[in-house]
């Protein structure tokens, strides 16, 4: 019982992630409290167990003798697996939940965030939101097309409608992205940590990632995939602005085009 | 030195093979030369690798790239990968401690098939010189022990294809020992032995090798076709020639999620052994154990997509592997249930032997749950590939496995030698190693959580201290060596003469002399029908210790 408390008291205290800035991240961060929980439970009671065990048990000198012949206790040992089989199967179907809210499995999508998808011309082999052709939305915000161009060592990020090529990504709070990725030379992996979402980025393969960023501020875009010498030099910035600046963005970059790097 | 004498053959005769020390630098076709050779070269190449990670932390204890060139830390870190796993633990814990103990185990004098045998060590260290000799003649590959095109493909090609081919020479040794275990184990057996009375690390070998020689000629015609890809351009996994690089991805996986079973399987064979000896308890739930190594097995084998959760990979094949992989917890926590329980009521004692193993019931248990959480996909997205995922494998790998391999060292060091190991410094070893290992790898998973990739040489700033904590704790691992060094070579001269069962077993190594004699027993083998026949029956408590269970017969 103080197990369960204290084990759910460190999942729901312990804060080992970076702040959430997208819709899914809160999501996110509430599967994150539930495997600490379980987790934490389950490592401290073994952990008990072991010492107590060692403690308890060890032999003490003058003591010459075996200990006691227990070979098995089935009830015991058919307890042992139903259990654990038990709270994998609740920790998969749960977290199968949690990755349909993100949008991981959008045809069946019941979520109460904007999460859309675009309609792929090509085929698209993976991604978030990716599966679905629907294109209706609770909020009717469309979701913002960026295409996106990872090569050896640099993401570049170009806004179809406006023409723009930009090496920051800019994004508006609020409204859904999907963006639409492939790589020139290696396979690249798009991360935001704040967003709680990665992509790898395929030569020859696209891939989607569609997602809704909340918070405005500056946040890291990094490379997580091993692509060469300088992989740990790819990293790139995210922008999440107001909508009005986002706009205001959109219309100074669309007069003169700029690549900032 | 050519000429063998057939295992059936009378033991007194006057052997051909050198005898002394000279027999280890021999093609000696003696299983328990072979599996000492295995565990010293093995352990030879650990250091190299140790080496090569001591440099990997240094370079990390910075933010910026400063230590060594970045082409240069990628070599590294691709060499430490690959000699850590395919010149240590896999060769340790499969052909070291399986070719020392398995004919042991089943009642026979050597291995079903000795030269076989001998010709798969002896690939092993040509393999590794080349493997480390290409940093210094050509450079060596640079992609990571994963080798993914196209990356693979796009660096220089002399250092990887000397990769692939030291890593086929590897493969092909592991798959020659896998044969050699199966046959051994299921038709070496001495009469009237039947397979549910075999100790556990048999069973563990027995799926283990079916599970080498199910995946890796997987591996072998994937790295084939890379290398096809590389010196003839052909298109197989090189989409800018029509190739598809995720498949390379699967078939990669389809060997390499085995292969982190090949790893750990034998060892949880080896703890299977250890514990009740000290524990003097018979191991607990000895048939579920069983079926758990086997749903192991299967489960391993239909779980590899794990690794590919932010690949092209859609989302029906992310829901199957999700499942799959959780469902792995289940026959894993059987077993680590049946240990506590072995402990639990037991007279055990404290020696470095049940130190190590329990600190490898704990580190694994931890890699476990980081690798419930991993499987998870939506959990998996964020910390793919970041230093969480170095952290879990490390909890698995280091904690598990290497923590077993040193346990094993304790425990079996009088059979092998004759003398006791120190125990003083075994248990100073155990202390440095458990806390390094502990601060080197813990903090890890708050690296990946907040956003520091794996495999880069340079990172966000803030991420310094936390890196320098690591290489603090690394710095320990490698202290926590010396003492073991110092131990091992130092007791082969002077330690306490064990005797032939220091320990009391009632496993079969046990039953004759230490070092034993070149085919096992001077007489018959002995007929163990229940290696865990220790304790003392709840019913019998004060008849203790003659009339207990005197449970190994000998002859027929
Ligand atoms: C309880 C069972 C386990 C589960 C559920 C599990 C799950 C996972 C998952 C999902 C990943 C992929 C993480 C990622 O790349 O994003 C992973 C990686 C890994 N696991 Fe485990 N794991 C388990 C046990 C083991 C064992 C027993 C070993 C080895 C002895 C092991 C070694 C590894 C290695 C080496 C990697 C990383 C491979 C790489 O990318 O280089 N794991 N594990
Ligand atoms: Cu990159
Ligand atoms: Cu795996």
């Amino acid at each position: 019982m103080v197990l369960v408390l204290g084990g759910l008291w460190i999942g729901q205290n312990v804060n080992l992630l970076p702040v959430d800035a997208s819709a899914n991240a809160s999501v996110y961060d509430e599967l994150f409290r539930v495997l600490f929980s379980i987790g934490a439970i389950l490592f401290l009671g073994i952990l008990g167990v072991l010492v107590f065990s060692l403690i308890q048990f060890r032999r003490r000198s003058g003591q010459l003798g075996d200990g006691l012949a227990i070979e098995g206790n089935l009830p015991l040992e058919i307890f042992w697996t139903a259990v654990p089989a038990f709270v994998v199967l609740f920790v998969g179907l749960y977290s199968f939940d949690i990755y349909d809210r993100m949008g991981g499995m959008a045809p069946l999508s019941h979520s109460a965030h904007d999460h859309h998808s675009m309609v792929a011309g090509e085929e698209v082999w993976g991604g978030i939101g990716s599966s679905s052709s629907q294109s209706g939305s609770e909020t009717g915000l469309l979701p913002v097309p960026i295409e996106v161009t990872a090569m050896q060592f640099a993401f570049l990020f170009h806004y179809p409608k406006e023409d723009i090529m930009a090496g920051e990504l800019h994004v508006p709070a609020g409204r859904p992205v999907s963006l639409k990725m492939e790589a020139k030379d290696v396979i690249h992996a798009f991360w935001v940590p704040e967003f709680r979402i990665k992509q790898d980025v395929i030569p020859g393969q696209p891939t989607v990632l569609n997602f809704t960023p909340t918070k405005p501020g500056r946040y890291p875009i990094v490379c997580a995939e091993l692509c060469g010498p300088y992989h740990g030099g790819m990293r790139s910035t995210v922008v999440v602005e107001d909508p009005e600046d986002f706009d205001t963005w959109l219309t100074n970059n669309t007069k003169a085009p700029v690549s900032e790097a | 030195m050519t000429i063998a004498i057939p295992p059936s053959d009378n033991q007194h005769a006057e052997r051909l093979q050198p005898t002394g020390w000279l027999r280890y630098f021999s093609f000696s076709v003696d299983h328990k030369v072979i599996g000492l050779q295995y565990l010293v070269c093995g352990f030879i190449f650990y250091l190299i690798g140790g080496l090569l990670a001591g440099a990997i932390r240094i370079e990390l204890t910075s933010p910026i790239s400063d230590f060594m060139p970045r082409d240069v830390y990628n070599q590294v870190l691709t060499l430490h990968g690959t000699i850590m796993i395919f010149l240590w633990i896999v060769p340790v814990v499969n052909g070291a401690f399986g070719n020392y103990l398995i004919p042991f185990y089943v009642g026979a004098r050597d291995m079903a098939f000795p030269r076989l045998n001998a010709v798969a060590f002896w690939m092993i260290p040509p393999a590794g010189l080349m493997l480390i000799s290409s940093y210094f003649i050509t450079g060596a590959a640079q992609s990571g022990w994963t080798a993914y095109p196209p990356l693979s493909i796009t660096t220089p090609a002399a250092g990887q294809i000397i990769w692939i081919l030291s890593v086929l020479f590897l493969g092909g040794s592991s798959i020659f020992g896998g044969i050699n275990f199966i046959a051994t184990i299921l038709k070496m057996r001495r009469p009237g032995l039947k397979l549910m009375q075999l100790p556990m690390y048999c069973w563990a070998m027995l799926g283990t090798s079916i599970l080498v020689v199910l995946s890796t000629p997987v591996l072998a015609g994937t790295l084939i076709l890379l290398s096809f890809d590389i010196v003839a351009h052909t298109g197989f996994f090189n989409p800018s020639m029509g190739g598809n690089a995720v498949v390379y991805q699967h078939l990669f996986w389809f060997y390499s999620h085995p292969a982190v079973y090949i790893m750990v399987l034998p060892a949880f064979g080896l703890v299977s052994e250890i514990l009740p000896v000290h524990c003097r308890k018979p191991l607990f739930g000895y048939v579920t154990m069983v079926y758990s190594i086997m749903a192991i097995v299967v489960l391993g084998l239909v779980v590899w997509a794990h690794h590919m959760f932010t690949s092209g990979t859609p989302p029906w094949m992310r829901l199957f592997f999700t499942i799959a992989t959780s469902f792995i917890a289940v026959p894993t926590g059987i077993k680590f249930f049946n240990w506590l329980a072995t402990l639990w009521g037991g007279r055990i004692t404290l020696n470095s032997a049940v130190l190590f193993s329990c600190g490898f019931i704990l580190n694994f248990v931890f890699g476990g749950i980081t690798g419930v959480a991993l499987a998870q996909v939506p959990f998996d997205i964020h910390v793919h590939d970041t230093y969480f995922v170095v952290a879990h494998f490390h909890y698995i790998v280091y904690g598990g496995s290497v923590f077993v391999i040193f346990a094993s060292i304790y425990h079996w060091y009088p059979k092998f030698t004759g003398r006791m190991l120190n125990e003083d410094l075994g248990r100073l070893h155990f202390l440095l190693t458990f806390v390094g290992f502990n601060l080197c790898f813990a903090p890890q998973h708050w690296l990946g959580l907040y956003g520091m990739p794996r495999r880069v040489a340079e990172y966000d700033p803030q991420f310094a201290f936390v890196n320098q904590l690591s290489s603090v704790g690394a710095l320990l691992m490698a202290i926590s060596t010396l003492p073991f060094l110092f131990n091992v070579v130092q007791s082969a001269f002077k330690g306490r003469i064990a005797g032939d069962n220091p320990w009391n077993a009632l496993t079969p190594e046990w039953l004759t002399s230490s070092p034993p004699p070149v085919e096992n027993w001077t007489g018959e083998a002995p007929l163990v029908t229940e290696p865990y026949g220790y304790g003392v029956p709840a019913d019998q408590l004060d008849l203790a210790a003659t009339s207990g269970r005197d449970l190994w017969t000998n002859g027929q």
